[in-house]
C-alpha cells in the first residue's frame, strides 16, 4: 500500500472533474484520479451543444433561461442555484472560447447559437437560440480543451485508478450521529488498475466529479464504465442521496441500442412520425411541438408505441425524419450522429427515417451539494473538505427533469465553483488523520471476490438488473411494475453476496472491476426504485400511471435517500422558491 | 470454425450467426512470457460489433480476457485493435462487414508495449502528443468576451479536431514500429489542430518541434494512417499541410 498526500484530491477527470483541477491546481496542490485516461471520459460523447444567454443570435437573457431550467425541471429546481448558474453560463462559454474550444461562429465570426428543446423567450413563448456548439460533438470539444489545458498547467493525473473508498472522520454509516456535528473528510482509497496495488491519498479536499449511472439501465446513451461509483461511496459512508428516483430518458436513442441521436436533429429541424406518418407531437405539445422537454416526448413517443402507431416489425419504434433538411446542412451541423444511424443500423438519414427509442440518458439526482459544491450529510450539514459536482451531485439545478445543454453548463459552472472552494478551503484547513488501515476495507472487498472459486456470474447478474430496470422503472411507472423492480434487485443483491470472477490475476484485472461496479449498480438501482414507489406524483422524468398528476402539496420537495445498515430510509428536503411560482407545465 | 446463417430471419428481423474470434493473448501472470493464440466461438446478431463479441467471450467464456473499452460507439477512443490485420475501433466494427466465414483475428494494436491481452501500454503515445504543445497559446490580452474567427478559419483545422487520441493511425505507420521515437501520426495531427488555428500563436514553436529528426520528415506518406482513422481525419493531409506549412513559414 503506498500513501499520498495532496491538498486536494479530484476524483474523475471528465468535464466536472478537470473544470475544478484547472481552477485548483493554480492555487494548491492537487492531484486528478480517474478509472479512465481523462479524454476517454464520457463528457467526450456529448453532442447537441451547451447553453448561455449570449444573445449572439437573437435577444435573450439569464433569466429566461432561469426559467426555463426551473419551469423545465418541473418545479423541483433548487432556484437560487439555477439563477446562479444562468448568469455564470455565459462567462462559462467565454471561459471554453478562451481556451481554444472551436465553437461554430456566426457570419460576423461569434459563437454560433441553435434551438435546443424547453429553451425559450420570453417564458415559453417561443423557442431561442441559446445552445452554443461545435458541431455535434460539443461534448468531444470541451473534454478535449480541458484536458488540453491540464497538459498545459501540467496537472498530475492518477490514470486507470479506481477510488472504492472515501475516509471521513466520523461513521455515519448507522445514521446516530446528531445534526450539527462536525464531520471531515480524510481522503479516498484508491486501486491501481495495472498493478492491482492499492493507495491511499490523504486530503484535506475530495472532489467528486465520477459522472453518471445509466448502466443501472438496459438500453442507454451511457458508456459501459457509468456505473455511479462516486454516488454509490456516498451512500455507503452514510451520506444522502437526492433525487434519485428522476432519471431522463432521452427521446432518440438508435432503436434496439440506446446509441444518442441528439435532441440537435430536432434543433435543426428534424421531425417525430409514427407508423401513420403522422407529426405526432402537435398532438401532446401544440406550441413547440418536436422541442418539448425530454420527458414529454420520451412519454410520447412511449405512448404512440403502446397505442398501436409504433414502426418496424415489432411496431416498438418510432421515426426521426430528417430527410426534408439539405444534405450539407445535415453534414455540417450533425455529421457524427448521422453517421452513427449509418454505421449502426445501416440507415441512410438523408433518404430514410431512422428508427428511435427513448435511451436512459441521465441521472438528475445524485450527492446533494450546496451552491459551492459542497456535500451534505442531512438536509442542512456540510461534510467539511468534501464536495461534489457534475452529473455525481445534485445541486440542484435539473429538478425532475434537465434540460438540454444544461449538463455540459453544469459541469463547467459548477466544476469551476469545486475547484475555487476545494482550494480555498485546503488553504486553511489541516490533514484530518487517517483512521487505522485506512485499505481493510477495501482489500477484503477485493480479496473476497477475487479468492471465491465460485459463485454467481456477473454478467448475468448485471443483465437481470438492466431488465428488470428497463422493464419496471423506465418511462412509465407504477406500484406494481416498481414492487417487483424492488423485489428483482433485492434478491440480485442477495446474489451478489456470492460473486465471483474467473480472472485471478494482479495486472489489468477488469473482471475483478466489473464485479466491483456491478455492487455500486444494485445498490443504486434500489435507491432509484425506492424513492420512486415513495413518490405517489407524476414529475418530470419520473412518471407513475397510478398517479398521473403532480401533487405539489405532498410532493414539492426533495428525496433524500440514506442506506443505514441493509435498509434504504427515505427523508425530504425543501425546494429552494425564489421568484417563480409553480404553475402547470404546458409546451 | 466458420460462420454459418442459421435460418432465414423472418423480415425485419436481424439474423443470428455464429462467429470465431481468434484472439492473440498475453497473460504473463497465468500462461508465461509468451503470447498465445486462442478461439472464442460465439453466437451474434445481424447488428453486433466486434466488442459485442469480445464481451460475450469475456462475459460468457472467459473473464480473464482484458481489454480496454468505454463508450462503445467510437467516440471515446478506449478500443483500438487490429482487426484482420487492420487498426480499426472494436465498437465501430460491424461483424457482418467482416468476412464472417473465417475466424476474424484480433490483436493488440502494434508498437507499444503489450502489457496484458488487447491492453497496450498508452504512455509513450500520450507523451508525444504532450510534446507538441497540444494547446492553444494566445499572447494577445483576452477580450472580455468570445474571441472573433470566421467560419472559413475554423473550418481551416475542423479535421483535425475531431481526434479522439485512440492510437489507430499512429500505430499502423511502418516508421513508428521501427522507430518508437518518431513523434508519430496522432502528434502531428494535433499539432495541426493549433498551427492552423488562427486564435493560436505558437505555430512557430510547434514546427520546431516537428521539425526534429524523428519530426515530420520521417513520414513516407504511406497512408496507413489515414485508412485507420476510425474518424475519417485525412491524416496524411494533415502531416503534408504541416510539411508544407515548415518550408512556407518563415518561423
Ligand atoms: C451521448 C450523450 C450526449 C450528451 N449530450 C449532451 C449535450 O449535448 N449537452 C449537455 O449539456 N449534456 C449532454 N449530455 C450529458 C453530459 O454529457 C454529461 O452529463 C456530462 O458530460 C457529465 O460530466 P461529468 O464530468 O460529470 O462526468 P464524466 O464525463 O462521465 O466523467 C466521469 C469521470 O469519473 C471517473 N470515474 C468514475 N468512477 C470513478 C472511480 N471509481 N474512480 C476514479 N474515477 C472514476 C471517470 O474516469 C471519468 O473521468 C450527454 C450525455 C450523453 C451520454
Ligand atoms: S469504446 Fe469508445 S471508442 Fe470504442
Amino acid at each position: 500500500m503506498q500513501i499520498h498526500q495532496y491538498d486536494v484530491v479530484i476524483v474523475g477527470a471528465g468535464g466536472a472533474g478537470m473544470r475544478a483541477a484547472l481552477e485548483s491546481s493554480s492555487r494548491v496542490r492537487t492531484a486528478v484520479i480517474s478509472k479512465l485516461y481523462p479524454t476517454r471520459s464520457h463528457t467526450g460523447a456529448a453532442q447537441g451543444g451547451m447553453c448561455a444567454a449570449l444573445a449572439n443570435v437573437e435577444e435573450d437573457n439569464w433569466e429566461w433561461h432561469t426559467f426555463d431550467t426551473v419551469k423545465g425541471g418541473d418545479y423541483l429546481v433548487d432556484q437560487d442555484a439555477a439563477e446562479i448558474m444562468a448568469k455564470e453560463a455565459i462567462q462559462a462559454v467565454i471561459d471554453l472560447e478562451h481556451m481554444g474550444l472551436p465553437f461554430n461562429r456566426t457570419p460576423e465570426g461569434k459563437i454560433d447559437q441553435r434551438r435546443f428543446g424547453g429553451h425559450t423567450a420570453e417564458h415559453g413563448k417561443a423557442p431561442v437560440r441559446r445552445a452554443c456548439y461545435a458541431a455535434d460533438r460539443t461534448g468531444h470539444m470541451i473534454l478535449q480543451t480541458l484536458y488540453q489545458q491540464c497538459v498545459a498547467r501540467d496537472v498530475e493525473f492518477f490514470n486507470e485508478f479506481y477510488v472504492l473508498d472515501v475516509l471521513l472522520d466520523t461513521d455515519l454509516r448507522d445514521g446516530t450521529v446528531a445534526d450539527g456535528e462536525e464531520v471531515a473528510v480524510s481522503g479516498v482509497v484508491a486501486y491501481d488498475l495495472a498493478t492491482g496495488e492499492t493507495h491511499v491519498f490523504q486530503a484535506k479536499s475530495v472532489v467528486f466529479a465520477t459522472g453518471g449511472a445509466g448502466r443501472i439501465f438496459k438500453t442507454t446513451s451511457n458508456a459501459h464504465t457509468l456505473t455511479g461509483d462516486g454516488m454509490a461511496l456516498a451512500l455507503r459512508a452514510g451520506l444522502p442521496l437526492e433525487d434519485m428516483e428522476f432519471f431522463q430518458f432521452h427521446p432518440t436513442g438508435l432503436a434496439g441500442l440506446g446509441i444518442l441521436l441528439s435532441e440537435a436533429a430536432r434543433g435543426e429541424g428534424a421531425i417525430l412520425r409514427n407508423s401513420e406518418g403522422e407529426r405526432f407531437m402537435e398532438r401532446y405539445a401544440p406550441t413547440i411541438k418536436d422541442l418539448a422537454p425530454r420527458d414529454m416526448v420520451a412519454r410520447a413517443m412511449a405512448n404512440e408505441v403502446r397505442e398501436g402507431r409504433g414502426c418496424g416489425p415489432h411496431k416498438d419504434y418510432v421515426l426521426l425524419d430528417l430527410t426534408h433538411l439539405e444534405p450539407a446542412h445535415i453534414d455540417a451541423k450533425l455529421p457524427d450522429i448521422t453517421e452513427f444511424a449509418r454505421t449502426y443500423l445501416g440507415v441512410e438519414p438523408y433518404t430514410e427515417p431512422v428508427p428511435v427509442y427513448p435511451t436512459a440518458h441521465y441521472a438528475m439526482g445524485g450527492i446533494p451539494t450546496d451552491i459551492d459544491a459542497r456535500a451534505l450529510r442531512n438536509n442542512t450539514d456540510v461534510v467539511h473538505g468534501l464536495f461534489a459536482a457534475g452529473e455525481t451531485a445534485c445541486v440542484s439545478v435539473h429538478g425532475a427533469n434537465r434540460l438540454g445543454t444544461n449538463s455540459l453548463l453544469d459541469i463547467n459552472v459548477f466544476g469551476k465553483r469545486a475547484g475555487i472552494a476545494a482550494a480555498a478551503y485546503a488553504a486553511t484547513a489541516e490533514f484530518v488523520p487517517l483512521p487505522e488501515s485506512p485499505a481493510d476495507a477495501v482489500v477484503e472487498q477485493l480479496e473476497a471476490i477475487r479468492s471465491r472459486a465460485s459463485g454467481e456470474r456477473v454478467a448475468e447478474l448485471r443483465a437481470a438488473l438492466q431488465q428488470t430496470m428497463d422493464a419496471n422503472a423506465q418511462v412509465f411507472r407504477t406500484n406494481e411494475s416498481l414492487t417487483q423492480a424492488l423485489a428483482d434487485v433485492k434478491a440480485l443483491q442477495a446474489r451478489y453476496a456470492d460473486v465471483h470472477v474467473q480472472d485471478k490475476s494482479r495486472q489489468f484485472n477488469l473482471d475483478l472491476l466489473e464485479a466491483v461496479e456491478l455492487g455500486f449498480l444494485l445498490d443504486l438501482a434500489e435507491v432509484v426504485v425506492t424513492g420512486a414507489l415513495a413518490r405517489e406524483e407524476s414529475r418530470g422524468g419520473h412518471f407513475r400511471e397510478d398517479f398521473p398528476s403532480r401533487d405539489d402539496e405532498k410532493f414539492m420537495r426533495h428525496t433524500m435517500a440514506y442506506r443505514h445498515g441493509d435498509t434504504v430510509t427515505l427523508d425530504y428536503k425543501p425546494v429552494v422558491v425564489t421568484r417563480y411560482e409553480p404553475m402547470e407545465r404546458k409546451y | 470454425m466458420t460462420a454459418t446463417l442459421s435460418e432465414p430471419a423472418a423480415v425485419g428481423e436481424v439474423p443470428t450467426f455464429d462467429v470465431t474470434l481468434r484472439i492473440r493473448r498475453f497473460t504473463p501472470e497465468t500462461h508465461g512470457d509468451e503470447a498465445y493464440w486462442q478461439e472464442f466461438t460465439i453466437q451474434a446478431h445481424g447488428t453486433d460489433r466486434l466488442l459485442d463479441a469480445l464481451h460475450k467471450a469475456k462475459w460468457d467464456v472467459d473473464g480473464s480476457l482484458s481489454f480496454r473499452r468505454s463508450c462503445a460507439h467510437g467516440v471515446c477512443g478506449s478500443d483500438a485493435m487490429r482487426i484482420n490485420g487492420r487498426n480499426r475501433l472494436a465498437c465501430k466494427t460491424l461483424l457482418k462487414d467482416l468476412d464472417p466465414e473465417k475466424p476474424i483475428t484480433v490483436e493488440p494494436i502494434k508498437g507499444l508495449p503489450v502489457i496484458k491481452d488487447l491492453i497496450v501500454d498508452m504512455e509513450p503515445f500520450f507523451a508525444s502528443y504532450r510534446e507538441i504543445m497540444p494547446f492553444l497559446v494566445s499572447e494577445s490580452q483576452k477580450p472580455t468576451k468570445e474571441r472573433l474567427q470566421s467560419a472559413e478559419q475554423r473550418e481551416r483545422f475542423d479535421d483535425t479536431t475531431k481526434c479522439i487520441l485512440c492510437a489507430a493511425c499512429t500505430s499502423s505507420c511502418p516508421v513508428f514500429w521501427t522507430d518508437g521515437q518518431y513523434f508519430g501520426p496522432a502528434a502531428i495531427v494535433n499539432a495541426h489542430r493549433f498551427i492552423f488555428d488562427s486564435r493560436d500563436d505558437a505555430g512557430a514553436q510547434r514546427l520546431e518541434i516537428l521539425n526534429d529528426k524523428e519530426g515530420v520528415w520521417r513520414c513516407r506518406t504511406i497512408f496507413n494512417c489515414t485508412e485507420a482513422c476510425p474518424r475519417g481525419i485525412e491524416v496524411t493531409k494533415a502531416i503534408q499541410e504541416v510539411k508544407r506549412a515548415m518550408v512556407t513559414r518563415a518561423y
